[in-house]
């Protein structure tokens, strides 16, 4: 059967899954947890796998962003549809900033020190009385989208989550095919043949990294609405690290790799949380390990190399 | 590009079922326990698998079962983290039929519970948890606040160790929420009794390192250095205090310790300090037999949440017996009348703003050589009973409350 | 008499604490530096290896009965053999591909670690108490300084300047050094390369162990306390410059002193001032103090 057809199928059934989720049963909780971290996989394969950028530190975006959001709308009083934007481009900004310090360094050291910054940035959230320090920011309720749309409704909120995670996923396409995604594409191939092009690497790969933090941001305040909190998790470097956990074993530098990774991860710990207590952390090192040592290139990869020698066959 | 999405459908829809209980239960047959608490961090020896043993133990002494409904339990370790019991809490009550709610250790995950078990209407006990918000500005008419609070640790110890003559107090706080609470409340309480504050540090949580802070301490020439952190940290504290001699020159007052902590650094170094606490196993020959029954089967003797957990548990049921009924408003309100005596509290009782009040105990550390068996490490210095060591009415900021 | 407000003795009682402190981080940054100098590879593992050093003192005291100084010997070997067996069986495949995969994988096994010891001990920890010969204080006039922590000092520098000296000075040293800027050159001298590399991982590992055994009396030993201590050290490695080991061993000691000050006058910043230190460090010279731009 033509591939090209099979895959528009699956692409169609992926989708329909998606939307009929709520109603087939599928705790709409969970699923929109998975959906708000598949964007941000998303948002760290931009960085990963398409401009090859190991960012160590990610969670720290994911985190200014769910206080960000968390605060405004519980103790401001913004409207979701503000706190959310806010949180995103106060996300961005932090990113900016964190950007322009790294991207002196490359390769190892720019993950270290995209570690080490992140680092400080949790101890400012530890410290920061707006943010409950370890209490977490409590009680953040959903309001009204637009004035319009009553969140509180599970269902609801669960068809805002997934129209916004559709438009990321729509718009990481857009940028990866794009020139500008070429041009990452190349320095992540062959950086100083990029720059002997004549390509200003640096803006291209701040660019990158902004955008990145940008979406990872929109992740945490989306977060945030849905659970009605932000905790200092969502900070943690142990949540930086399972983001890379979830691209890698996805696949890194696909579409659709990050978000696979991203539901099995959430999936994996939500199932194994009440039955193996401290094992949660051995197996998601081992998983780890195997990826790195015999699964590099993740569920996705993977299959394509599959198809590739199939269709070498 | 192509392939990749007929393996995103297929993934996706099993990776969703790993996350999604089997369909929803209406627990119409069993009366269901749910306890979300420490199980694998630094809070599990004191509540963690022992607590879910003492729920256990709390089960088999109704009988099992009441008016032929099965009780059972479940139980999950929320890590530490609000949003994991929260999502767990959440996920019962929607798709398990968990009736009833007992939160372990750690104000965070308490507080979003709290939340949780409001908006689902359902009873929620809190055993582990310390924050006052729980019955302050936090308060619910569903969630009751059972074993103690920082406001009795506050007044507790604060106010004993004035009375006893530790009057200059310096304090070590562990620089987050509860820390500051801790802090804040036991100042309050030190002052009104007579006594002065002759500074603080905060230190980062869990710092490997107390030295350069307990310098500071001693430098400031304080009776009595009044320890607002919990855990390793205190531990730690209590460790680096003895190494640099400034148990000579001041007096360690525990804000928040327990027999486990008193059981790791042994009595040789925590000997003389003092502590409050809701509950101790040898204080009389009821809670000496209800002790060695959990020491079967933990082979070590339970902290006072753990009993918490027993008592909460044990009144849980009574209600629903009293009442003939699992509905969440009618056994709060049964609860909400009734005494609570049991191996944990006499004449407790359950206030507007959910918090059980019952006596509290100040305590000292044994010396090594006046402890008569493994565990026997307090002697109980005096009770404060009943009202007198909880937020009174004046002070409350539970809005239901006023 | 009194410094910016604080009295000398509590300002130099600090600044003897910050040395201890800064002997640590210099011990442990010093076998971060070994293992990627050399190697290449950020070894996340190392406050694993740490933290597992610490509890074989601690096991061979409870079960064995042997005492500290025997665990100063017995624990880097245990450990190193755990770093000989990381080693062949899967660091060895990743030196061909990209050094972010050696990280990821010493990552993993860093949960691994962690998550079994939590398993097995909890988190409450341990205790370990101080050698017999080194108990007691000693009056320093400004303060009452540990008889053990003056030890942690000076052992801390015996063992860092024995392995720069090594690594710097001796044959061996240049070996390991040419070896792994050109290993097929090297090995054709007849030097056996891989045995080298090897080896070399495992005295990362064993530096660490030692710093765990060091740290035993001092800290409860618990399986997060390689975690806690991780990011800090990898600070301190890419200020000092991550390639080199003089440069590790300094920085070590300079942030700790650093940071006791901090506690002193700003506490609330003690925690943060090794990154705000990192940032200012990279803006000004990005291979760090010492490094060399690669």
């Amino acid at each position: 059967m033509d591939t090209a057809r099979l895959a528009r199928m699956a692409w169609i059934a992926g989708l329909l899954l998606l939307i009929a989720a709520p109603f087939i049963g599928l705790y709409p909780i969970f699923m929109m947890k998975a959906l708000c971290f598949a964007i941000f996989a998303c948002a760290f394969n931009l960085l990963l796998g398409y401009t090859g950028l190991l960012s160590f530190g990610h969670a720290a975006y994911l985190g200014t962003a769910a206080y960000a959001t968390g605060w405004l709308v519980r103790s401001a009083g913004w409207s979701p549809e503000l706190g959310v934007l806010a949180g995103t481009l106060i996300a961005a900004a932090t990113g900016l900033v964190v950007g322009l310090i790294a991207i002196r360094r490359q390769g190892i050291y720019f993950a270290m020190v995209t570690l080490a910054m992140a680092q400080m940035i949790y101890f400012v959230f530890l410290q920061a009385p707006f943010t409950g320090g370890e209490d977490g920011l409590q009680g953040v309720p959903r309001g009204k989208l637009f004035g319009l749309l009553p969140l509180a409704n599970d269902t609801v909120m669960y068809f805002v989550v997934l129209a916004v995670f559709v438009a990321v996923f729509l718009f990481v396409i857009r940028v990866v095919h794009s020139p500008y995604g070429q041009v990452l594409k190349a320095i992540r191939e062959n950086e100083p043949r990029a720059v002997s092009l004549g390509y200003d690497v640096d803006r291209y790969k701040l660019l990158a990294f902004v955008l990145s933090t940008g979406l990872a941001g929109l992740a945490g305040s989306l977060k945030t609405l849905v659970l009605g909190f932000a905790t200092l998790s969502d900070a943690h470097w142990s949540l930086s690290g399972e983001v890379v956990l979830m691209t890698l074993l996805g696949g890194m530098g696909t579409f659709a790799g990050p978000v696979l990774g991203a539901f099995t991860i959430i999936g994996l710990q939500n199932f194994l949380a009440d039955r193996v207590g401290s094992w949660v952390t051995v197996i998601i090192g081992v998983i780890f390990v195997v990826c790195v040592v015999a699964f590099r290139r993740g569920f996705v990869g993977e299959l394509l190399a599959w198809q590739q020698r199939r269709r070498k066959a | 590009m192509q392939l990749k999405k007929l393996s995103a459908a297929c993934t996706l829809a099993f990776a969703a079922m790993l996350g999604t209980p089997a369909q929803a239960q209406i627990s119409g047959d069993t009366i269901k326990i749910g306890i979300i608490t420490d199980m694998s961090s630094v809070y599990a020896d004191i509540d963690g698998a022992g607590g879910v043993e003492a729920i256990k133990l709390a089960i088999a002494d109704a009988g099992g079962a009441i008016n032929g409904k099965k009780i059972e339990i479940v139980f999950a370790d929320h890590q530490n983290k609000a949003d994991v019991a929260a999502a767990k809490a959440r996920e019962w009550f929607d798709t398990q039929g968990v009736d009833m709610l007992i939160g372990g250790t750690n104000s965070g995950t308490a507080l979003a519970m709290s939340k949780v078990a409001a908006e689902k209407k359902k009873p929620f006990l809190v055993v582990g948890a310390a924050t006052s918000a729980l019955t302050g500005d936090q308060c619910s008419p569903y969630t009751v606040h059972w074993a103690y609070d920082t406001v009795a640790l506050a007044k507790g110890t604060g106010g004993a160790v004035v009375k006893s003559g530790g009057k200059s107090w310096y304090f070590l706080t562990a620089d987050y929420a509860f820390g500051a609470a801790l802090q804040n409340d036991t100042s309050a309480v030190v002052k009104a009794a007579g006594g002065t504050i002759v500074g603080s540090v905060k230190h980062p949580l869990n710092a490997s390192d107390f030295s350069s802070f307990l310098l500071q301490a001693q430098s400031s020439k304080a009776q009595i250095l009044g320890m607002a952190n919990a855990g390793g940290d205190t531990i730690n504290t209590i460790k680096a205090a003895n190494e640099f001699g400034i148990t000579k020159t001041m007096k360690l007052a525990g804000l928040l310790v327990f027999i486990n902590d008193i059981h790791s650094l042994g009595l040789k170094t925590t000997q003389g300090m003092y502590l409050t606490d809701s509950w101790y196993w040898n204080q009389n020959a009821e809670t000496r037999a209800w002790a060695r029954r959990f020491f079967e089967k933990m082979k070590r003797m339970p902290s006072s949440l753990q009993a918490g957990d027993y008592s909460a548990t044990t009144q849980y049921l009574a209600a629903v017996k009293a009442t003939g009924s699992d509905d969440a408003d009618k056994v709060l309100a049964q609860m909400k009348k009734s005494k609570v005596n049991d191996i944990f509290a006499k004449g407790g009782f359950i206030r507007e703003d959910g918090r059980m009040v019952h006596d509290m105990y100040l305590m000292q550390v044994k010396s090594p050589d006046k402890s008569t068996e493994p565990w026997d490490y307090y002697n109980v210095v005096e009770t404060i009973k009943g009202e007198a060591a909880w937020t009174a009415k004046a002070d409350t900021k539970c809005p239901a409350w006023k | 008499m009194e410094i910016f407000g604080i009295p000398l003795q509590a300002f130099l009682g600090q600044l003897m604490l910050g040395l201890v402190n800064g002997s640590f981080y210099a011990m442990l940054s010093l076998g971060l530096a070994v293992i990627f100098g050399l190697l290449g590879i950020v070894n996340f593992a190392h406050g694993a290896l740490y933290m597992i050093g610490a509890y074989v003192a601690w096991g061979s005291l409870e079960y064995l009965g042997l005492n500290y100084w025997a665990a100063l010997v017995i624990a880097p070997l245990v450990v190193g053999a755990l770093g000989v067996l990381i080693e062949r069986t899967l660091l060895q495949q990743l030196y061909k591909i990209d050094p972010i995969y050696g990280l990821l994988l010493t990552f993993g096994l860093a949960l691994i670690a962690e998550g079994i010891f939590r398993d097995q001990f909890g988190v409450s920890g341990q205790q370990y108490p101080v050698p017999e010969l080194l108990q007691g204080a000693t009056n320093l006039g400004f303060m009452v300084l540990p008889n053990y922590r003056a030890w942690v000092i000076v052992a801390s520098l015996l063992v860092c300047f024995g392995t720069w000296y090594t690594i710097e000075r001796t044959r061996l040293g240049s070996y390991l050094r040419a070896g792994t800027e050109n290993p097929a050159l090297v090995q054709a001298f007849g030097i056996n390369v891989p045995v080298m590399v090897m080896l070399t991982y495992a005295a990362g590992a064993g530096l660490a162990a030692i710093a765990g055994v060091l740290a035993a009396p001092v800290i409860q030993i618990t399986p997060l306390m390689g975690s806690n201590l991780i990011i800090v050290v990898f600070a301190v490695v890419v200020i000092g410059g991550m390639g080199s080991i003089l440069g590790s061993i300094l920085t070590g000691l300079v942030l700790g002193i650093i940071e006791g000050l901090t506690k002193v006058f700003y506490p609330e910043a003690s925690n943060i001032v090794v990154f705000v230190i990192m940032a200012i460090v990279l803006m000004i010279r990005p291979a760090g103090l010492f490094g060399k731009e690669k």
